[in-house]
């Protein structure tokens, strides 16, 4: 297992499109992907769970990974957040 | 025809005026369909282990049907309102094929043994719960997206159709609709709609505004007072709805239809425009308000947003000061009616007398107690202001801008008090816009002066020049014997604008302007050329400056003020700015 803290750039926070990104992204690797934030914790592989955390910007999120690919998948991961899902 | 008439012709039809939240505008009068939905009802029941196939199979089948609903208005949707408007719908269907979520309720049946509604209503409900509970409203708002697809794949569930057809055409009135049934009932021909919840974000309020249909939301109980065939009038632009109106009152009504129709034709080709110059220098045109009753007027007139409301008018002829809710409630209203335009709320601006306590007689009350000062020193009035002020913010479209500021301590003074009430707010739970936007109006000269340093503690300068050109001049512009000092093109004023607009801007924050000078149209080019970010103008006077900036290069505006700037009477300038206006614009009327 694998954990990572990261806070939420992107103005708008993690909206429709941005929840949508990550999901798709996180689908990719075979790896277990959970996020905490204010002790809600979801799979981060569901739009309906990513869309319950109404994470705004500046908002601090833990996401854990486990599984074979749990490295490529927490970097991966974590580098769309902060780079504020390429958004303003 | 008289009321009395009326009366006794419709003994159980009085003329009744509901006020809702104006969420789009236009006026419609007609008849009242009564869209009635019930929430589908679902009984919890335990199946046979050899019964789990058929239901695993019904829910799949309940999940295509959805699907292709979906799809098919999300078609609609796109071919009417275009790509933009139709992310709500895609948001939808990625609810609908969230693989997670679907694991997880065919688990939950195949392990509990329960009938797939009370799963999909169970399992749903959970995201549903916690999203309602988001103290943020966008994510409030995406819980009825939520509940749009458990219901709609409940109802596919239970096998019932969805009611999308009317007869005629009608105002349709409703507990609540959601995006697919604003939609899908905008393929009848539809005059209206009038919902009891909902706010100026829902989704009937977005897409009523992207279909043109006029719309009220909030009601609140509408839908229990209207019965099918109920005459109404429905008028988008302030929220008022009529019930069984008079034929005066339709008259009245179509009278103003009429008015706003031509209006809007007059200035519809550039309403919808930025203020944007020919090479592409795209500056704020705001409106100053002081009454809710301007913002109909406001909106349809293409403001980029309010860039002055006047708080003091909430005083004035009233024998005790507001209090915070009703402060709260007018801010409120004037955030929701412009949102998601921006609404900047000057704190009052008042002389000590308005104060009502010990009444003070100032020899010369324009260099005596107004404005900030009196704020300062009568802490808890402003602190009650500031709270009413940050509670209205949370759709994050406000900000708090305060007038008469002579030094820097001041403003450091006003943060205090509103970073004070941010944090009592913080500790009673009550939610707030954590970044409004904080701005310092320029109107006293020795601001002006040291604007570059009241930048470095706000995010925006305004430009009151009333005051300014007063205090600059020392003119009285009510005084006869020497208002004809009182000069907007003084080449002291132009040079003294240029080094605020310009500090300001070094310093990293926008400069507006919200005086008179503003919506002068002899002098926007100049304001233009000067560099400024925002003309806070007076409503009507917005086509004409818009106008004036779309038609010029900021270039060109650029060499004209550079010529201004090395001119030494205001009569030179005027002369030479009123050439330029006579040859580029002869249809708007100069002084």
């Amino acid at each position: 297992m694998i954990q990572r803290e990261v806070s939420i750039k992107n103005r708008a926070g993690l909206h429709t499109r941005p929840a949508a990104a990550l999901v798709k992204l996180a689908a990719t690797f075979k790896s277990e992907f959970f996020i905490e934030k204010d002790e809600i914790e979801i799979n981060g592989k569901s739009i309906i769970g990513v869309m319950t955390l109404a994470a705004e910007q500046g908002s601090k999120l833990i996401l854990r990974f486990s599984g074979d690919d749990e490295n490529e998948a927490c970097h991966a991961v974590a580098e769309l957040i902060e780079r504020g899902f390429d958004e303003k | 025809m008289t009321e009395s008439k009326v009366k006794a012709e419709q003994p159980k039809g009085q003329e009744t005026v509901l006020k809702g939240i104006p969420a789009s505008p236009g006026i419609a009068i007609g008849p009242a369909f009564l869209f009635m939905k019930h929430a589908p009802i679902i009984e919890e029941r335990s199946i046979l282990p050899e019964e789990k196939e058929r239901e695993t199979v019904r829910l799949e089948q309940a999940i295509v049907r959805s699907h292709k609903e979906l799809r098919k208005i999300l078609e609609f949707a796109r071919q009417k309102l275009g790509d933009d408007k139709v992310k709500i719908f895609e948001a939808q269907l990625m609810f609908l094929e969230d693989a997670v979520l679907f694991d997880a309720i065919y688990g939950r049946i195949r392990s509990e043994l329960k009938n797939a509604e009370f799963v999909v209503h169970d399992e749903i409900g959970k995201y549903h719960r916690i999203m309602l509970a988001a103290k943020d409203e966008y994510t409030h708002e995406r819980a009825h997206d939520v509940e749009d697809v458990r219901n709609r794949l409940l109802r596919n569930l239970l096998e019932q159709r969805a009611i999308s057809r009317l007869e005629g055409s009608a105002i349709v009135v409703s507990q609540n609709l959601t995006a697919g049934d604003t939609v899908i009932l905008s393929r009848n021909e539809v005059l209206g709609y009038a919902t009891d919840i909902g706010g100026i974000t829902s989704h009937t309020a977005l897409l009523s505004r992207a279909l043109k249909i006029p719309a009220i939301v909030g009601l609140k109980t509408i839908s229990h007072m209207v019965q099918d065939d109920v005459q109404m009038v429905l008028d988008g632009y302030s929220g008022t709805i009529v019930l069984n109106p008079t034929e005066e009152t339709i008259k009245k009504y179509e009278a103003k239809r009429e008015r706003y129709r031509e209006f809007e034709a007059r200035l519809a080709p550039l309403r919808d425009l930025p203020a944007e110059t020919l090479d592409h220098r795209h500056v704020e045109l705001s409106a100053n308000a002081e009454f809710e009753q301007e913002l109909d007027f406001i909106k349809i007139q293409g403001a980029d947003g309010i860039g002055l409301y006047r708080s003091e008018y909430l005083i004035v002829g009233r024998e005790v000061f507001p209090t915070e809710d009703e402060q709260y409630a007018q801010y409120k209203l004037l955030a929701e009616a412009m949102y998601p335009k921006r609404v900047i709320i000057r704190t009052f601006d008042i002389g000590g007398d308005k104060l009502m306590v010990e009444p003070t007689k100032e020899n010369n009350p324009f260099l005596g107690w107004r404005g900030i000062r009196v704020m300062l020193d009568r802490p808890n009035v402003f602190m009650e202001q500031l709270r009413a002020i940050l509670r209205a913010s949370t759709r994050k479209n406000i900000a708090v801008m305060f007038p008469m500021v002579s030094n820097l301590k001041e403003v450091r003074q006003a943060k205090k008090i509103l970073d004070e009430a941010k944090h009592q707010l913080r500790k009673e739970g009550i939610p707030y816009d954590s970044r409004m936007k904080i701005g310092v109006m320029v109107e006293v000269p020795s601001a002006a002066v040291v604007a570059e340093d009241l930048a470095e503690e706000v995010d925006f300068l305004s430009i009151g020049t009333n005051d300014l050109i007063q205090y600059l001049l020392a003119v009285d512009r009510g005084n006869d014997v020497v208002s004809s000092l009182y000069q907007e093109f003084n080449p002291a004023v132009v040079r003294f604008l240029r080094r605020i607009i310009e500090r300001g801007k070094r310093k990293g924050v926008w400069v507006g302007m919200c005086g008179e000078m503003a919506g002068d149209p002899l002098a926007t080019i100049l304001l233009l050329g000067l560099g400024l970010d925002e003309f806070s103008v007076v409503p009507k006077m917005l086509p004409e400056i818009k106008k004036i900036i779309r038609s010029v290069k900021y270039s060109e505006a650029q060499r004209i003020t550079k010529r201004v700037l090395k001119m030494k009477t205001e009569d030179e300038i005027k002369e030479f700015l009123r050439t330029i206006m006579k040859k580029k614009f002869p249809d708007i009327p100069i002084n």
